[in-house]
């Protein structure tokens, strides 16, 4: 602190009483304090960036080296081919099949719900509303980013599987299909705003250039913006799927935590989160196979969430410019083909 | 309509008629008092003005006199504009543009238009080319449709004869030649170039400008442009425009050479009134 508030006085106040005048215009007196305080404050910020690059390292290290501990109990052969996930039974068994299909039900479903609604949305939104009724519907949307999840796990359990319930009388308490129902509703603002974002990107001068060609707007929507906003909108959509694959309190409240591979939706299922949030819960503990199974499921997780956020992140950056770039590293001219 | 193939070689294609705007039947164009307003701000006041068939047109002014808003007038793209009102009338081949049952998108594909701007649809250079005729539901050989026509841009060469191109690996000349290209494959009657040049190096104007010139013979041009050497070489008629207001009109050499108006005549010889 000293050091800093020393640099913070004016530079006359540095100035020591019998220093001459500056050699040159710009060779003010304060130069060497400002320097110090410089190196300081970039020491600082480097710091704090490093705190959030070692939590990282920290977090896969963790994971990785327990994992590792795991696989080597485990084969990662039975690991993948068993069908049973029952790591405290008197014969444990270690399949990962059943968690992962379960997540990839209550992704698929949620994407099923979300997708077409929030495209048609963005698209309504971004070419068909007036200005007011855009405010407003956006402003709804963001109000269902603000839910927590918790409340959406709460709905889900009491208001959504009564309702499903009439429909179908054989639906269990936790079941799929209204964890898949409420997902879709929680990953709808991703997948609205995001997409919205991609269309607002596309410059309205192709929307001109379609009409003056003589196409209904319609026809402008679906074979000029809808393609030059495909690398966005793909991008939103797999942020949403990362979004989905993560999320543990609906699956949790809605889904249950049955074992077992079921493809129902009818019945209830447990998911990677659901099996984590219902063994970190637990307390087995560390050293023991429970613990490090929790972990190596853990471990697939990260893998999976960060796979796809990897491919949004590509989907909406780099491709169109890798492309250009492709494109332009082949010869466009008659000279050079030939 | 007779119109010649657009791909027809220099030598074959009959002489462009002679540059002196003399009348040859009814006019292809007709406004008359068109005023345009944007939220109550007047951009154009009591425009008259006629286009005859064939000739191609120069419409030449500073920065902000209402020559995008002139082109946009005669395909009713103004109207894609929030505030924008219309007044006056506008016939084309005798039809009023703005009857309440005229649809513009119909409008739209007997008078196309190229912005200053050369925005490409994503995929290849067939892709942009085929937009148009796609969307006018054209039944014919797309394949033939799309040669002829970047044969007539001069694009086909420059392709080395393949229109898979990806749009985006054409240089800027290119791109905008691809533009004309485009939208001459919609078989307009009148094209509408709204300052095809401006963004252009020299070399590509001269071929943009050399394009214009060699264009169908029944195709009516309507120009506008900054660049008065661009509508000196290409056009028969230059119509001035000045803070929303037709100035003078007539044959582009009496124009450039002798404007009867003050104000064109500063404007030309870039002196400051």
């Amino acid at each position: 602190m000293t050091a800093d508030g020393s640099s913070l006085k004016p530079p006359q106040a540095a100035r020591p009483v019998s220093a001459g005048p500056p050699a040159s215009a710009f060779e003010g007196t304060g130069t060497a304090s400002r320097a110090l305080s410089e190196r300081i404050a970039r020491r600082f910020f480097q710091v704090c960036a490093m705190l959030a690059a070692l939590a990282a390292a920290a977090v896969i290290a963790t994971l990785a080296s327990e994992s590792a501990l795991f696989f080597m109990e485990v084969s990662p052969v039975r690991f993948l081919t068993e069908l049973a996930w029952t790591p405290l039974a008197e014969e444990p068994r270690f399949g990962i099949l059943p968690l992962l299909a379960a997540t990839a039900q209550i992704t698929a479903g949620a994407a099923v719900v979300a997708f077409p609604l929030g495209l048609l949305t963005a698209v309504y939104l971004e070419y068909y509303s007036d200005p007011r009724a855009a405010r407003i519907l956006t402003a709804a949307v963001i109000v269902l980013a603000a839910v927590p999840t918790v409340v959406y796990g709460y709905v889900a359990l009491n208001f959504v599987t009564p309702a499903l319930r009439n429909v179908w009388p054989s639906l269990e308490a936790y079941n799929g299909i209204s964890a898949c129902l409420v997902v879709g509703v929680m990953i709808l603002p991703t997948v609205t705003l995001l997409s919205r974002s991609a269309l607002q990107a596309v410059p309205p001068s192709l929307t001109d250039a379609g009409l003056a060609l003589g196409a209904s707007s319609a026809r402008v929507l679906l074979r000029g913006i809808l393609p030059a906003a495909s690398g966005g909108i793909a991008a939103a959509l797999a942020l949403a799927v990362a979004r989905a694959a993560g999320e543990t309190m609906i699956v949790t409240l809605a889904a249950g935590n049955q074992p077992g591979l079921t493809w129902s939706p009818l019945e209830g299922l447990r998911t990677l989160t659901a099996y984590i949030a219902q063994a970190s819960m637990g307390d087995a503990p560390s050293g023991t196979m429970e613990y490090r199974a929790f972990f190596a499921v853990a471990s697939v997780l990260f893998v999976i969430t960060y796979a796809v956020h990897a491919l949004g992140r590509w989907l909406a950056g780099g491709r169109s410019r890798r492309r250009d770039a492709a494109a332009r590293a082949r010869p466009a001219t008659a000279g050079a083909r030939r | 309509m007779s119109a010649p193939g657009l791909g027809s070689s220099p030598e074959t294609r009959p002489p462009r008629s002679p540059r002196d705007g003399s009348p040859a039947g009814a006019p292809v164009l007709a406004l008359r008092d068109l005023c345009v307003r944007f939220s109550g701000r007047p951009a154009l006041r009591d425009i008259s003005l006629d286009v005859t068939r064939g000739r191609i047109v120069a419409v030449i002014g500073p920065s902000g006199c209402g020559k995008t808003t002139l082109l946009q007038a005669l395909n009713r793209m103004n109207e894609l504009i929030p505030g924008a009102r219309t007044t006056g009338s506008v016939r084309f081949d005798g039809v009023e543009l703005y009857r309440p049952e005229i649809d513009p998108v119909e409008v739209r594909r007997r008078i196309g238009m190229v912005f200053r701007e050369a925005t490409l649809f994503p995929g290849s250079v067939f892709d942009n080319v085929a937009f148009g005729p796609q969307a006018a539901g054209f039944g014919g050989d797309l394949h033939a449709l799309a040669e002829e026509v970047l044969a007539a841009s001069g694009l086909w060469s420059d392709l080395g004869g393949d229109p898979d191109v990806p749009a985006a690996s054409l240089s800027a000349g290119q791109r905008q030649r691809l533009c004309i290209a485009r939208a001459l494959a919609v078989r307009p009657q009148i094209l509408l170039l709204d300052e095809p040049t401006a963004a252009l190096d020299p070399t590509a104007t001269a071929r943009i400008g050399s394009l214009i010139h060699s264009l169908m013979p029944h195709l009516t041009i309507v120009i506008a442009t900054n660049d008065v050497r661009l509508a000196a070489r290409t056009s028969n008629l230059t119509a001035y425009l000045d803070r929303g207001e037709l100035v003078e009109y007539g044959p582009t050499e009496t124009l450039c050479t002798n404007p009867a108006d003050p104000r064109t005549e500063s404007y030309l010889t870039g002196r400051i009134p």
